[in-house]
């Protein structure tokens, strides 16, 4: 047993276990800080197995991102010390079951798989190598998909500040123009 | 019998790494099916979405690794559910400012 193996056992054991207590306890503060210990567990695995710039990226987006963002809109919307309302407990075992006789099934697919493994030399999954596919128009390059994401990241930061700004109603120029024209029908009806 | 021995055997490799991501994703399913929070739901799918990713760059690692397609398609998944946060966590406090509530029972109409 090497000291690589016993670093993947423990980096899995910590994404699992934190993971299984980010859905299940009742304070969702807390779910949200062991959500943070699983997904740096899962950064973890990344760098174990070798591919440094997913895993700075997973550190960056998702513990320095989301898990902030997620934080942030528990302060937000909930009161302190709230906790979460308890669940029915046949909801939960049903819960359960259906997720265990998920994972049973994908598992016994694993397990009957063979996998076949190519046999060309491996390439380095180095930044350079990255960042020159990431930008190639040529056959396998993924420019368009890059440009893709580009609008879609747009997108999504116009569309969070449309549905998050708050609405006032007196600085609203079709609101005011609504109530006038409901004066203007209660005087012809009424 | 082979793979067996593979999933047994104490070196871990692409059938651990493959174990790993369907437990995450059936505990975020879990997960997902118990709370009533939207945003431990959110939660949830972050969880589901990490597991995908796992399973992409170890079949990247262990059965294609003269390309680089999984570790692309990881990187789109992550821009992807970042995104889809930003959204979500808009949604959510745009829901908790008309409701008073981000519980999905008492929002069933998205409508205000």
């Amino acid at each position: 047993m090497s000291g690589s193996t016993i670093v993947f056992y423990l980096l899995a054991l910590l994404s699992l276990v934190s993971a299984v207590l980010a859905v299940s306890t009742r304070q969702i503060f807390r779910a949200a800080i062991f959500l943070l210990f699983t997904l740096m567990g899962i950064a973890g695995i990344y760098f174990w197995m070798q591919y440094e710039f997913i895993a700075a990226v997973q550190i960056v987006v998702y513990v320095g991102g989301i898990t902030v963002l997620i934080i942030f809109s528990i302060f937000l919307t909930q009161q302190a010390g709230d906790l979460l309302p308890k669940q029915k407990i046949s909801k939960q075992l049903f819960a359960a079951l259906a997720a265990l006789s998920g994972f049973l099934l994908v598992v016994l697919q694993l397990v009957k798989n063979d996998f076949n493994a190519t046999v060309e030399t491996a390439s380095s999954a180095n930044i350079e190598a990255i960042g020159s596919r990431m930008l190639s128009t040529t056959e396998g390059g993924y420019a368009l998909p890059f440009e893709v994401i580009s609008i879609l990241l747009l997108a999504a930061m116009i569309g969070c500040i449309v549905i998050a700004i708050p609405f006032k109603k007196s600085d609203d120029e079709d609101q005011k123009i609504l109530i006038a024209e409901n004066e203007n029908y209660e005087k012809l009806f009424f | 019998m082979g793979v067996l021995e593979g999933l047994l055997m104490i070196n871990p490799g692409l059938y651990q790494l493959l174990f790993l991501g369907t437990a995450l994703f059936f505990i975020g399913v879990y997960g997902f099916l118990t709370r009533r929070n939207l945003i431990s739901m959110l939660m949830s799918i972050e969880l589901i979405l990490n597991s995908v990713n796992i399973n992409f760059l170890a079949f990247n690692k262990y059965l294609w690794p003269n390309n680089l397609d999984g570790i692309f398609f990881a990187i789109f998944i992550i821009a992807i559910a970042a995104a889809e946060a930003a959204v979500a966590i808009a949604i959510i406090i745009n829901l908790y400012r008309n409701h008073q509530s981000i519980d999905v029972e008492q929002a069933a109409e998205m409508k205000y």
